[in-house]
This record gives structure tokens, sequence and C-alpha cells, in this order.
């Protein structure tokens, strides 16, 4: 066994690396949250003003909208990621030609910066260049504008997150349903079960671990999806669009009000932290309580 | 087993890979219209190519510089976290490091936290506390290049620890046995059979690198802004130069086409951090 110093020296700065940039801003955030500081205000100093911030910020009307068009954007984002992913998923799980090709241009989003579809959605979206608009207006008559349309920049950045993420919901839900064994479903075809049925009370109790994780995962991007809307919408038309991160980004960060700042920071984490455990104690408790 | 035709799969396949395909070729007939055409009725085949747009973004010093930051940034964050995660994986993996399973854990979970958090701390701390007399980190390169750590960092260590766990031990003892000291046995026997996991480490914390833009946006002013902040600038300020826009998009989105059929296998891994098997 060689010398544990060596073992130390070997992770000190993979340590000193995450302590400086990960630990140390979460504790000095929540430091900060308890003050009051505006450089620029008259008042420049720090002071401790207790949980003035926080009370500010549960009143804000600008951040509470924000809150509520976020948990709509990633109910509505993944859930249809879901289930379209399952469905395109299930698709895959047959054989056909050119099976391996399809796939990989399915993966491809996966890798693109976010920034990046932004800009192709602004591109594919704003009026009088954008492709979609003149296709609704040419066969439907319908006006599309992300500008001025809340509900269509609503759905526009959830069409955006799904054309981006559901591959990823898709290929995790391969994984799920290549490992399965075959004989549960063989016995319930034999025993006259319906594909409802089988969908129900096999395939779906089966690759539910599987879902879980991707619901997981899924929530945990949807909810600080920032860049891609930036740009798409820039949060707008009013606060239509300005998911949490956005705020922060827009609104919160240029106001160098640091205290108020800070306590938004940390009810966001707050909340994160909380969906996600809601999450987890919804769908993994009660399985594994079934199981004893 | 059903049986169904194959070529009705195919049919749906080719609808879905148009759908995916769809936006990012629009993007480049975007990026070769003159802006003239960009206005008249929307046309979907490209009838002529026009470079001019490309050759104003590569004539354009801001843009040429906010490259060469970008490249300098996901260059020497990914070769950093790299190294520093294949170290911390070997010392994982050799060692009988109390608790070792827990600071695994501990350094995951830094990947987690959302960035849009953490722009205020990072921002204050790299104004006011990290800094040396008059050289603070904000809007440098080296700080950046350690601020991506936080997410960069956590995923090297995961994606390498499998890597280094698979090399096995007696190599190193056998190489120790030789007289060998511990930074040759580093060097000389577990790196050379970790290429393949470095290498795709490499490549994806690159592109993670390459592709962030909220960290960049708010902790750079001027010397270290990256390409993806200057494409958000070029919307910002002129708005209307789409063509100008789409070509800078471009430019951004080719390493990641470029590396996307290396290390395909293992994008899904790399974005579900293992939660579920890829």
């Amino acid at each position: 066994m060689q010398s544990r110093k060596l073992g130390w020296l070997l992770l000190a700065p993979t340590l000193a690396v995450l302590f400086l940039f990960g630990v140390v801003p979460f504790f000095y955030v929540i430091y900060v949250a308890f003050h009051q500081w505006n450089p620029f205000a008259a008042n420049p100093e720090m002071i401790f003003n207790g949980a003035d911030n926080f009370r500010q910020v549960v009143f804000d009307a600008g951040f509470l909208a924000s809150l509520g068009v976020t948990m709509a954007f990633v109910f509505f984002a993944v859930l249809t990621e879901l289930i379209i992913g399952y469905l395109l998923a299930q698709a895959f799980m047959k054989d056909f030609p050119g099976k391996a090709i399809f796939r990989t241009i399915h993966t491809l989003p996966l890798i693109m910066a976010p920034i990046i579809v932004g800009s192709i959605w602004k591109l594919m979206t704003t009026p009088s260049i954008g492709i979609i608009p003149h296709l609704l207006d040419s066969w439907f008559g319908y006006d599309l504008n992300i500008g001025q349309s809340a509900g269509a920049a609503f759905a526009i950045t959830v069409i955006m997150d799904v054309w981006h993420w559901t591959p990823l919901v898709t290929l995790t839900l391969i994984a799920a349903l290549v490992s399965l064994p075959p004989d549960p479903f063989e016995q319930a075809q034999i025993d006259g079960a319906n594909k409802r049925q089988i969908f129900w009370h096999i395939t779906l109790p089966m690759i539910a671990p599987a879902v879980v994780a991707t619901v997981f995962i899924r929530l945990m991007d949807a909810l600080r999806t920032v860049d891609e809307v930036l740009m798409l919408t820039g949060g707008g038309p009013g606060s239509a669009t300005r998911y949490v991160g956005v705020h922060i980004f827009k609104e919160v960060f240029p106001r160098t009000n640091y205290g108020y700042g800070s306590a938004v920071s940390v009810i966001v984490l707050y909340l994160t932290i909380v969906v996600c455990w809601l999450l987890y104690v919804g769908m993994l408790a009660p399985r594994n309580t079934k199981k004893g | 087993m059903r049986r169904k035709n194959p070529w009705l799969s195919i049919l749906f396949w080719i609808f879905i890979s148009f759908l995916t395909l769809f936006p990012i070729y629009w993007l480049f007939v975007v990026s070769v219209k003159p802006a003239v055409e960009l206005f008249s009725t929307p046309d979907v085949i490209l009838r002529s190519v026009y470079w001019q747009n490309y050759i104003d973004v590569l004539n354009d010093r801001t843009l040429r510089e906010y490259m060469l930051n970008s490249l300098i940034i996901s260059t020497g964050n990914a070769l950093l976290c790299t190294t520093l995660g294949f170290f911390a994986c070997y010392a994982l993996s050799r060692f009988d490091l109390s608790g070792k399973e827990s600071i695994f854990f501990w350094t995951i979970t830094n990947r987690m936290a959302p960035p849009a958090v953490f722009l205020l701390p990072l921002f204050l701390l790299m104004t006011q506390v990290y800094r040396i007399g008059d050289f603070s980190l904000l809007d440098t390169r080296i700080g950046m290049i350690l601020v991506y750590c936080t997410f960069n960092l956590p995923f090297a260590i995961w994606t390498l620890r499998p890597t280094v766990d698979g090399i096995p031990k007696e190599l190193d003892e056998a190489a120790f046995v030789d007289g060998a000291s511990p930074w040759k046995v580093i060097t000389e026997v577990v790196f050379p059979l970790c290429r393949p996991g470095l290498a795709v480490t490499l490549i994806l914390t690159w592109v993670f690198a390459w592709n962030e833009y909220l960290l960049a946006a708010t902790l750079t002013n001027f010397n270290a802004r990256t390409l993806t902040t200057g494409l958000s600038e070029y919307v910002t300020t002129t708005g209307t130069e789409w063509g100008i826009m789409a070509a800078i998009s471009v430019f951004t989105l080719i390493p990641a086409l470029i590396v996307f059929g290396m290390v395909q296998r293992h994008i899904v891994t790399g974005l579900t951090f293992g939660a579920v098997k890829g």
C-alpha cells in the first residue's frame, strides 16, 4: 500500500478548486443574503438586516410571476418530452434498416450549445424572416408573433426545449427498454392482455426507475434553462417567458442590490432542492415501501 | 414478436430526422443569404450561396478575439479538468483514504447546482475576495478556466473513475517492485492505458466549456469574452443583421459537430451523469 499522503496530495488540487468555486460561493451567497448591500446606494456598506431581503423577495410580484411561468414551462416541457420520448423509444425497439443512422441524427441536438439552439429557433420563428410564421400564415392564416403574443412565446420556448432535449429522454428510455426481460410480456400476451394493460401493468412498473431518473435529470435541467430563452425571447413579451434563471440574469443581477439578489438566489436554490426532494419522495418512496 | 413492414418505420424516422435537421439547415440557409433576400418570402431551397456573412465575421477583430478566447478557455479548462480529474481518480482508486466515497459523491454534487444561482456569489467573490493586489480573476481567461471547473471537473472525475478503476492494480505494484517512482507509475504505466477514456473526457469537457454562455456573460466584460457572448451581443446591439448572427452561430456550432461523430456514444452518459446507463 502506498503512502496516504501521496493520495491526498493527488486529490488536493481538485478539492481546492471545487472548494473555492463550489463550496465558498454556496455559503457566501447565504451570508450576503442576510445583509443589506448595494455598493451604488447611499450607504454602500454591508449591513446585517436579518431576513429583510427574504421578506422583500417573497412579496416581489416580478419574482413570483417568474416562478409561476417557470413551473408551467417545466411541467409542459418535461411532460411532452416524456411522452414523445417514450413513443420514439418504443419505435426504436423494432428492427429496420438504417436504425443506427437515425439514432445518430436523433442525438445531434444534445451536443449543441443552448445558446445556439436559442439562436436557431429565433431564426425559425421571428416574424418576416422565420419559416414557421410564414408557413402558419400561408396555410392557416395564423399570425405567429413571439414578440407580442405571450402564449405564442411560451409555446415556442416549450417546443424549443422539446426539440433540444427529447433525444435524451428517448435514449435513456431505449436503454431501459432494451434491458427488459421478454418473459413477462410473452406471458401477458398469452394471457390475453391488451396493449394498454401491458403498458400500465408491466412496462411502466418495470421501467419506472429509469423514468424517474430521466424526469429527475430533465427537471433539474429545465429549471435552470436560461441561455436559449434569453436568446429566443429575452424573457418577453412582458414576463411571459422570464423563467427564474432569466429573471436572475436580466432583473436581479444588473440591479447591484447584492443582498436582495443573494436572497433570490438562495430561494431558487432552496426551491430546486425541494422540488427534487418532493419528486424523489413522491416517486421512489412509495415503491420502496411496497417492496417492504 | 411483431413483424411489420420496415418501410413504415423508415418513413417515420425520416420524418423525425427531418424535424431534427431542418432547424439546423435553416440556420445554414440564413447564414448564406444576403440581408435583402431574407425579408422576401422565406425560401427553403438554396438558390445561390453568399459567403459574405462568414467573411464579415472573420474580418471582425472583436469576434476573432472572442473566438481566440473561447479556444484558449475551453482548451485550458479541458486540459485542467482532465488532468486534475485523472489525478483525483487515481487517488480515489489506489489509496485507502478515509471517507473517499463521500468525497467522490460530494465532487459530483457540485455539478448539480443551477448556474444562475451562482452568478452573483461568483461575481462578488471574484471582484471582492479572490484577488491579489490589483489582480482580480474577473474578466480573465484564467478566471473562466477555473470557474468552468465547477461543472467540468465533477464530470471528468465521474467519467474517468471507471477507466482508472479498470486498470489492474497489479500493474502498478509490479512497477513499484521494479523500483519506479509513483510519478513514473502514473505517467508511464497508468496514463497510457487510460488514453481512450481520457480522450473522451477531454473532448466532452472541451465542448461543455465551449458551449457555456451564462457564466461567461456575467463574469467577463471585455478581455475574456467568448464566442457565445459575442453571439448574444450581436443580437442585442444590432438585432437586425440576421445573416451575421447565423454565421456566428455556425462558427460556434462547428466544433460540436466535428466531435459529435467521435463521442456520440458517450454524450448521453455524459449528460445524464450516469443516472441511467446509456
